[in-house]
């Protein structure tokens, strides 16, 4: 039971992260800025509930501090048509390297845990209700189909009347609110405390986890619980010093990730199927 | 009053050369404002970050030496964005390229002569070819998107190159440090001057020579087709698969080489750090060098100075020298948002322009 509390709270951030992008991607926007929107949402979490004492407004600051750096990158490609891809890049850059340099004088200081109840904090419900949110209105509700119509042709969806840009930007910020508190669920519940650069590529798995679920919320559950539980499993097998360099299991969520990519990519039915049709083209109206 | 973005007619010459610099003062007055909010002179701190640095011929050749594997890096990766291919997990072949070059030392540390230097750059130009090779393969055979797997071997090339330095590679001299045996005489590359050793050749001759491969041949032409349009290219009956390998392994062996001559010259050893974020700096490189390898040299040095004026602003004033990270991916977000520039005028507009069709 207590492994798979583990488990399941080491795959909560992943899944965050991942339920986030997955909406931004169904807008047809690729944000390959995870990472660093996470990255800062975890300074500013950790920052603001070392700061106040109280560990919710932590919470509250990953998420604006992730849909704050998800705005910057919404005016680039939405307003700007800058890239995509070089812009995500640029996100997770500057991220990384903000973090670093706000997070200077809290390294070492001690974190404010939010409160656990028989192992579970409030997020992991949150996460689960979150994914059945998504799942409900992406698929079940006019909002939701207006995202995919934005992402599978936004031109029809601009003859139709629907203001792509406003939707995208609702979308891309909505995934950097979930995935500044995916960054502020490790400083303020998973490890509490800061350590700079502390997603450790978590940002990028979370990205891989949206293609491996196929564009599908429940997908993108399974899939971060089965990475939650390779790298446990990687934490367990280490205790029992097997003589299996350290290394070497940190190593196993990275090329898990590479396996997951290869294995549904490769099924090109599978990963063509939801896909959506525009997604990381920029929308130019008057053309 | 909303902004609207016009399409110019066609691209504009000017607005190319001048958006990077467009980018660069807007990041330095950025950087002023960061200076004044943290209790900083700002014009005392960018004259400290970004002068002071050309003064002295020491912190010069420094400048320089940190150029040099941004440019080998940077120049490489600026082939792979023309033809869309995105390679950003250049910080692990340069990883690998310091591994396998750096495996001659380790385990012939008996064996020198000039051969010993010549195989050690041909095997760190190996190492990094071999691990750009992966992504690219793995694209072509199983679709799998190259930007997730290439970073992703960031990680795993980094943690390889721990374990080697903490376990079988260790100097057992080191008193338990992480670290290897340091190299010596034909184990590191030749100093130019006091201070500038032969990589700096290597990255100006890579430069020069990505520079006539894309402006003077057929490959050239073919990566550059294969970027812009993809159609065309196929029509033309360039193969795409060898276009993602190509730069893969262009970009990679160029890292392994950055790596290679990294540890073979400043770093002198194996260690668990042997770069400061180098391979993610060139991406950098490449936009702010407009995909051009002659323009890589230019971001190239200015990059560098980011980290050397990083370094001296810690000393004079003390800032952190993580400004220089803050420095460099606002540096990136200027130039992409410049960059429209280009492609587009800005207009304020009185209406929208969805309410007039109405």
């Amino acid at each position: 039971m207590d492994l798979f509390l583990t488990i399941i709270t080491a795959a909560t951030p992943l899944l965050l992260a991942a339920i986030g992008e997955l909406v931004v991607e169904r807008s047809g926007v690729l944000n390959l800025g995870v990472e660093g929107m996470m990255v800062m949402g975890a300074v500013c979490g950790f920052g603001a509930a070392f700061l106040t004492g109280n560990p919710w407004v932590g919470v509250l600051a990953s998420i604006i501090a992730g849909a704050a750096m998800s705005l910057l990158f919404g005016f680039l490609t939405l307003t700007l048509l800058a890239n995509q891809v070089a812009t995500g890049l640029a996100l997770t850059l500057l991220g990384i390297g903000l973090s670093g340099l706000i997070g200077e004088s809290f390294v070492g200081q001690p974190g404010v845990k939010l409160p656990v109840v028989a192992g579970i904090d409030p997020l992991i419900p949150f996460s689960v209700i979150l994914t059945a949110g998504v799942s409900y209105v992406l698929f079940r509700t006019r909002s939701g189909l207006i995202i995919r119509a934005v992402g599978n042709s936004h031109s029809a969806a601009h003859a139709l009347g629907y203001n792509v840009i406003a939707v995208r930007y609702l979308c891309v910020m909505f995934g950097g609110a979930c995935a500044g508190l995916a960054g502020g669920y490790l400083s303020i519940v998973y490890t509490p405390q800061w350590v700079e650069n502390m997603t450790a590529g978590k940002g990028w798995i979370a990205l891989a986890l949206v293609v491996f679920a196929s564009w599908l919320p429940w997908r993108a559950a399974i899939g971060a619980y089965l990475f939650g539980a390779i790298s446990i499993l990687s934490f367990v097998v280490q205790t029992y010093g097997l003589g299996i360099p350290s290394q070497f299991l940190n190593s196993l969520p990275y090329l898990v990730t590479i396996l997951a990519l290869v294995l549904i990519s490769g099924n090109r039915a599978l990963s063509k199927r939801n896909t959506p049709a525009c997604l990381g083209q920029p929308f130019v109206p008057d053309r | 009053m909303r902004l609207v973005l016009e399409k110019r007619p066609e691209a504009s010459a000017a607005m190319a050369i001048a958006s990077p610099l467009i980018a660069l003062a807007l990041t330095v007055v950025t950087g002023g404002i960061i200076f004044a909010l943290r209790g900083n002179n700002p014009v005392d701190a960018i004259y400290v970050y970004f002068i002071e640095p050309w003064v002295a011929l020491w912190s010069v050749e420094q400048i320089i030496v940190k150029a040099a594997p941004l440019v080998l890096i940077g120049a490489g990766l600026s082939v792979c964005y023309l033809a869309n291919v995105w390679n950003i997990g250049a910080e692990g072949q340069f990883t690998m390229g310091a591994v396998l070059g750096g495996a001659i030392p380790v385990l012939f540390p008996e064996w020198q002569s000039p051969l010993t230097l010549i195989t050690m750059l041909a095997l760190g130009i190996i190492g990094g070819m071999a691990w750009g090779a992966i992504p690219a393969l793995l694209r072509n055979r199983f679709n799998a998107n190259e930007i997730l797997t290439s970073l992703m071997l960031v990680y795993v090339a980094q943690l390889f190159l721990d374990w080697l330095v903490r376990g079988p590679w260790r100097d057992p001299m080191g008193f338990n440090f992480p670290k290897s045996i340091t190299f010596s005489n034909w184990q590191l590359l030749p100093y130019l001057t006091s201070g500038i050793h032969l990589g700096v050749i290597f990255a100006i001759i890579a430069a020069v020579a990505l520079a006539l491969l894309l402006g003077r041949t057929m490959k050239g032409f073919e990566i550059r087709v294969a970027g812009q349009s993809p159609r065309a290219a196929r029509f033309a009956g360039f193969s795409q698969k060898w276009t993602v390998l190509f730069c893969f392994l262009l970009s990679g062996g160029l890292a392994g080489l950055a790596g290679v001559s990294e540890i073979a010259s400043v770093v002198g050893q194996l260690q668990p750090q042997i770069s400061p974020g180098y391979g993610f700096a060139a991406i950098i490189v490449a936009f702010l060098g407009r995909l051009n390898p002659i323009g890589v040299i230019l971001a190239g040095v200015l990059l560098a100075l980011s980290y050397i004026g990083g370094e001296a602003a810690q000393i004079s004033l003390g800032v952190s020298e993580k400004i220089a990270r803050v420095f460099q991916g606002v540096l990136l977000f200027y130039i992409l948002a410049c960059d429209t520039l280009i492609l587009y005028r800005i207009r304020w507009q009185q209406r929208l322009p969805s309410a007039q069709g109405a």
